[in-house]
């Protein structure tokens, strides 16, 4: 496909606020995951947490959308230049030209758990919300699209896209296809997900959640930790021969197995994969960095180590960053992507954080230690509920 | 931007007491409803134990997507798809803040695995055996013009053919006082980029699309995917435009030629 030029991109995460603290944690081996200390009756497990949202209501004519899902997309489009990029693309292309996209799992929904817990009565006697969440805009899906619309004035599409944990890895795809069919020029794409009730205690349901810090790909992982998140990328129709970071490829494909199992010989996302390779016309040996799915449920990562043996050669560096972000679910696709994305501007290929022994399933792509070099292509794999599954390939312009 | 385009090959539909698209196309040419309409559908697509089991999100849009596939002539494992939804499905999401509120750890692992958006996508693409792309989107009033936009982008450039649902249900419990739905409401597009069918030339442009004011769109008003139903009520009676609501003082015009 022709690139896509990434012109911003950030990441706000339970390491920090923006790309820098993404980066000097991923290079210190320094997790974000603390033990769970969300609601008021912890789970014992372990969680990816970002700061200071509970001090940072929206204010003024955002008020309306305040939540801790939209605080934390607010905080997150605060951070490594975007706003001042976006300014730029809606100058150069007019706001109608510039699309809106952007991915979460729950949206803001932990607003409507609060309206449940607090629930009141009216003056018929009939239960309500109290009256500060009497706000249906926070109540559905897509609360997130609709805070950023305003957020940013931006008028072409503005669409929530919510396939689980692919769902901003999937905002990169239909950005491209909204530029590549003329509909826009530019896109602000992204994802959003904050922890809630819902989610703690739902995979809690599942069996799913672990009472360690999560170990990626280790012998004894079982299962994983939660996370928060949110970030942002600017994309724009590249020029011919330009130099700077890119987006060359995306896979998309449905498991067709099982709601909340993976397929067992992880065929969706072999399909995924070699999609995403075929749309960015490369081998599978040219790409120097993986970021893995790799959610530290024995089930996930058995079967995503055997596809990804089974696709690239040994020398790939493919590793889990879940360990130090927690899995944030809508947010991961997006967070793994502006780690691809570091990557390959700064040659800082990230292991997986709390592992020690490789499951003897993994083949040798599965790297525990942080690796520096430089490459020329980076993947991110996101795979959701639904068997919901993404890659996207990353990479450079021709004179960069 | 250049005019999006679209053939449709084949439609599907149900809302309470019109159960099909030929009932609906009957009610709103002579006002007569089908006296046998069954009260909720019933996707061949699903198992019996899972048809008993599913929620009402994921048996409407099943059911109008298989419905599409059979007009159009087309096997639904061959379609990557679009699954638009203005809240997904209204009871498990009042289910889920019920139980947290009162008994977290008793959260059924079904009904939370069934709680994610794309649920009925998922559901389709395992019973249709489909393993091309399926996404799930809502963007509130805007939700199904916003699909229609990613389906005829998807024509534009990665594939033949695209199956598109829209759906949305009831609004019950707490949840209810505040979000405003009624009744269970799908309707399914099967497009293709040339074949025959009345075929859609879109663009989206300033101002605000109309209220429908046809049969179909007086009938489920109160449903929230309504917004979707002035393209359903052109489609019956053969209207050669109509406007789409796309977003704040934002509309997606279609022209529609009739093969």
């Amino acid at each position: 496909m022709p690139p896509i030029a990434i012109r911003a991109f950030s990441a706000t995460t339970a390491l920090g606020r923006g790309s820098e603290a993404q980066s000097a944690a991923l290079q210190a081996r320094r997790g974000g995951l603390r033990r769970n200390d969300f609601g008021p009756q912890p789970l014992p497990t372990w969680i990816g947490r970002v700061d200071g949202l509970e001090d940072a209501p929206l204010q003024g004519a955002l008020a309306a959308w305040d939540c801790r899902n939209n605080r934390l997309a607010w905080l997150a489009l605060q951070a490594d230049g975007l706003m001042p990029a976006l300014e730029g693309l809606v100058a150069r292309h007019g706001a109608e030209r510039v699309a809106l996209v952007v991915g979460t799992s729950t949206s803001s929904i932990g607003a409507s758990e609060e309206g449940y817990a607090r629930a009141q009565v009216d003056a018929n006697g009939a239960p309500c919300f109290p009256q500060d969440l009497q706000r249906p805009i926070v109540h559905t899906p897509h609360s997130l699209g609709d805070f950023l619309q305003h957020a940013t004035g931006l008028r072409g599409p503005c669409v929530t896209v919510a396939t689980a944990c692919s769902s901003s890895a999937k905002v990169f795809a239909q950005a491209a296809r909204l530029i590549h069919a003329g509909v826009v020029d530019a896109a602000l794409v992204g994802g959003v997900d904050t922890l809630c009730g819902s989610v703690l205690f739902g995979f809690n349901a599942l069996g799913l959640v672990s009472t360690q810090p999560c170990r990626p790909f280790d012998a004894a992982r079982d299962g994983l930790s939660l996370g928060e998140a949110g970030g942002f990328a600017l994309l724009e129709r590249g020029a011919p021969d330009e130099a700077g970071l890119q987006l060359r490829g995306y896979g998309e494909s449905s498991d067709a197995h099982h709601m909340s199992a993976p397929h067992p010989e992880g065929l969706g996302a072999t399909l995924a994969m070699r999609d995403a390779l075929a749309r960015a016309g490369i081998d599978a040996g040219q790409v120097g960095y993986l970021n893995l799915h790799g959610t530290s449920t024995p089930a996930n990562d058995a079967i995503e180590a055997r596809a990804v043996a089974a696709l690239f050669p040994e020398s790939l560096h493919a590793a889990s960053s879940k360990g130090w972000t927690g899995h944030t679910l809508g947010a991961a696709g997006i967070v793994e992507s502006v780690f691809a994305l570091l990557a390959l501007r700064d040659g800082l290929l990230p292991g997986t954080l709390n592992s020690e022994t490789p499951d003897p399933g993994c083949g040798p792509q599965i790297r525990f230690d942080n690796a520096r070099r430089d490459i020329d292509y980076a993947m991110n794999n996101s795979f959701g509920f639904g068997g919901n599954n993404c890659s996207l390939v990353f990479g450079r312009g021709a004179t960069a | 931007m250049s005019a999006l385009t679209a053939c449709i090959a084949g439609i599907g539909y149900w809302s309470d007491g019109l159960p099909d698209w030929a009932a609906a196309r009957a009610f709103a040419s002579s006002g007569t409803l089908p006296a046998d309409a069954v009260a909720k559908p019933a996707p061949q697509l699903l198992a019996p134990n899972e048809r008993r089991r599913a929620p009402p999100s994921v048996l409407v849009a099943l059911e109008v997507a298989l419905a599409a596939c059979r007009d159009a002539g087309i096997a639904p494992d061959t379609l990557p798809s679009v699954f638009t939804s203005t809240h997904g499905d209204l009871g498990i999401t009042d289910y889920m803040c019920a139980t947290l509120a009162q008994a977290p750890t008793e959260v059924s692992p079904t009904k939370f695995h069934n709680s994610v958006h794309n649920a009925a996508a998922g559901y389709w693409t395992i019973g249709a055996g489909c393993m091309r792309t399926a996404t799930a989107i809502s963007a509130h009033r805007a939700s199904f013009a916003q699909g229609l936009v990613e389906a005829m982008v998807q024509l534009a450039t990665d594939s033949e053919a695209v199956l598109l649902v829209g759906y949305d249900t009831g609004a019950n419990g707490l949840l209810g006082t505040v979000t405003r739905s009624e009744g269970l409401l799908g309707a399914a597009l099967v497009l293709t980029r040339d074949g025959s069918g009345p075929r859609l030339s879109s663009r989206l442009e300033d101002g605000d699309a109309p209220t429908g004011t046809g049969p179909l769109a007086t009938r489920a008003r109160d449903n929230a995917m309504a917004p979707m139903l002035p393209l359903f009520d052109a489609l019956a009676a053969g209207d050669s435009t109509v406007a789409l609501h796309a977003g704040p003082h934002r509309r997606l015009r279609l022209d529609i030629a009739h093969g």
